[in-house]
């Protein structure tokens, strides 16, 4: 068996109480080994935030475990899980609420480096502070260190979320939807810095999109995870999900995405679902969560037992689904 | 020498640094007209009460002989019921006011922030406790409660009666600055700031309190209005014995049957007057106060 980075086992988290009681992610597990990236894909509201939180360690899981490093997170010592604190770092999706309106870039920069120790006085912080304004692309850096929040564009700001999840050294990233509120035009040069930073520095990502082209070309030698109503239904790496996916989900999904060639999207066949509703997370329906949509439904399979993640094929291909066999 | 001139330099930097930010608190002290003239009355008010004393003989002789004059050169407000100079009553009447003003409403600001942040933040048993205890608070009335209060304890002295003043007026202060830390604390970047440890006071102090600056001081302000009118309530009722003091004249000239007289119109107008213009200047000064903290403001455009 691998050892990986970060991995999540049986991992489930409920939200409210009672009747009001929801299951955001629900019996997920997955690993990342150091230096790999896995993107997460899925419809809004199937829980795929919430999986970056409890791994972040921002939320705590209802119920499984998250190891970083071979160690439980939750029930590790003080010192251990300080590392893992600060190993782990989010990058969140909303540009404008992500950093504090009332605090310069500089500001923003040096108050981890500085409570943490990890520079020695303030000019070494303010050294820090140039190089990974330089890092991610902000120069000339003069012109950023003053300037507050709402003096930049959303793309720069973002630039500076990535630099401040870089001050404490993260050997792991989420990046929430990191760059589904910029503008289309910036996208590509902050998904190219985000690539040269897990090369150079060796990070680890755990990217979450919604958008399989963005997974596509962000995580190209790495895997993809397909989330459907809070849990995964295929893993694999990209190549494979992309060429030869196996769920009917993942192949109504990535019928769905546009080409940039309008005679080719007009060409691609759409594939029938039987219904276009998600299914509210109040009132799951029993089986396989897909079965009232899916095209492969079968009465007395589906609608009873849930699928489990099972490999099919070679390279750990991973599907739930009861009607693909390997 | 070369040390010398480096020094100069880093202190020329130093003050021009200190002549911009200050070029910047101006800007935007003036950037809101009707802030800066608040802003303006306030300092004129403080130079009232603190500096004018020492120029304006304390008004201690009666002259019966000249009661009820109109205004005139000598006597700019004219004179009261026993000949005394209103004007000079006004000077040395409103160091107290102001005084217990500024107390009252900095230590009720401390209590509402405090107790405010520390019960959205952690919640649980303590935030229920305090809500309902504040729900509570509330719904008793204040004024006939500090009416009673004054005949248990001799508030003679203004300290006193600002603090007494300051922890009746907690339960609201600590319902508003409660609210607004609420919904900071879920924002992004509070998040982030989880995530790179950087501790619960570093979140409080650094993070949440910056952002509700602009806030707390209207706040500030607000309880600054409700205590003087507090405070001139008592004093007027004359519960509280404070000597020379805005309130002390309207109820002397309430008591000697001011109100009868056509004269003595400058008499019992002129400590009103001077307390609603402390009032609307506080406003006033209020709205400068939110663009000075307010950090879209702060660096310039």
């Amino acid at each position: 068996m691998t050892e990986y980075l970060i991995e999540a086992h049986n991992l489930t988290r409920q939200f409210g109480r009672r009747r009001e009681r929801v299951t955001a992610v629900d019996d997920v597990s997955l690993g990342i080994s150091e230096g790999e990236v896995l993107c997460l894909v899925g419809e809004s509201g199937c829980g795929k935030t919430t999986t970056g939180k409890l791994l972040a360690g921002l939320l705590k899981p209802s119920s499984g475990r998250i190891r970083y490093q071979g160690q439980d997170v939750w029930t590790q010592d003080k010192e251990s899980f300080r590392k893992y604190r600060l190993g782990v770092q989010i990058i969140h999706q909303d540009p404008y609420a992500s950093l504090n309106p009332s605090h310069t870039v500089h500001q923003i920069l040096s108050a981890p480096l500085l409570h943490h120790n990890l520079v020695n006085g303030r000019r070494q912080a303010r050294e820090r502070v140039v190089e990974l304004l330089q890092i991610v692309d902000l120069t000339p850096v003069e012109d950023f260190l003053t300037k507050y929040p709402h003096q930049l564009s959303g793309g720069q700001r973002q630039r500076v979320s990535v630099a401040r999840a870089l001050t404490v050294n993260p050997s792991f990233i989420v990046a929430d939807e990191a760059v589904s509120m910029v503008d289309v035009s910036i996208r590509v040069s902050l998904l190219k810095m985000l690539s040269r930073l897990r090369m150079q520095l060796g990070v680890t990502f755990l990217f979450i999109t919604h958008d399989l082209a963005l997974a596509k070309f962000f995580a190209w030698e790495g895997r993809i995870a397909v989330m459907y109503v809070g849990s995964v239904v295929e893993l694999t790496s990209t190549p494979e999900l992309i060429n030869n996916a196996q769920h009917p989900y993942t192949k109504a999904l990535l019928a769905a995405v546009p080409e940039a060639d309008p005679n080719l999207t007009r060409r691609k066949k759409p594939i029938t679902l039987r219904s276009q509703d998600i299914p509210s997370l109040r009132n799951l329906p029993p089986g396989c969560r897909f079965h009232p949509r899916c095209p492969l439904f079968e009465e007395g399979l589906c609608d009873r037992v849930a699928p489990k993640l099972k490999s099919v094929g070679e390279n750990g291909h991973q599907v739930a689904c009861h009607r693909v066999t390997g | 020498m070369a040390s010398n001139t480096a020094a100069a330099n880093g202190l020329s930097r130093f003050l021009s640094d200190l002549g911009h930010s200050f070029r910047i608190f101006l800007r935007n002290l003036t950037r809101n007209k009707v802030g800066f003239v608040g802003t303006l009355m306030i300092l004129g008010f403080i130079f009232l009460a603190f500096i004018m004393p020492y120029f304006v003989p304390a008004p201690h002789k009666a002259d019966i002989t000249k009661i009820y004059e109109r205004p005139s050169r000598e006597h700019l407000l004219g004179t009261d019921s026993q000949g005394k100079d209103i004007w000079a009553q006004i000077v040395h009447g409103g160091r107290d006011i102001v005084v217990m003003a500024f107390l009252t409403g900095m230590i009720a600001t401390f209590i509402g922030v405090s107790l405010g942040s520390l019960s959205a933040v952690i919640g649980g048993p303590l935030d229920s406790f305090l809500t309902t205890l504040a729900d509570v608070w509330l719904t008793i009335p204040r004024f006939p409660l500090l009416a009673v209060l004054a005949g248990l304890i001799t508030l003679n002295n203004i300290i006193t009666l600002a603090l007494i003043l300051a922890v009746l007026s907690w339960a609201g202060l600590y319902r508003a600055i409660r609210a607004q830390v609420f919904s900071i604390k879920e924002r992004d970047y509070i998040e982030a700031a989880t995530a790179l440890g950087l501790g619960l006071r570093h979140i409080i102090f650094s993070e949440i309190l910056p952002n509700m600056m602009a806030y707390i001081a209207i706040n500030f302000t607000l309880a600054m209005t409700a205590a003087i009118y507090a405070q001139v309530g008592l004093v007027f009722l004359g519960l509280v014995p404070l000597t020379r003091n805005w309130g002390v004249m309207i109820n002397l000239a309430w008591t000697q049957g001011a109100i009868f007289f056509r004269d003595s119109i400058y008499f019992i107008m002129a400590p009103v007057v001077a307390i609603a213009l402390f009032q609307l200047s506080i406003v006033w000064m209020s709205r400068s106060l939110e663009e000075i903290f307010n950090p879209r403001l702060r660096a310039g455009r």
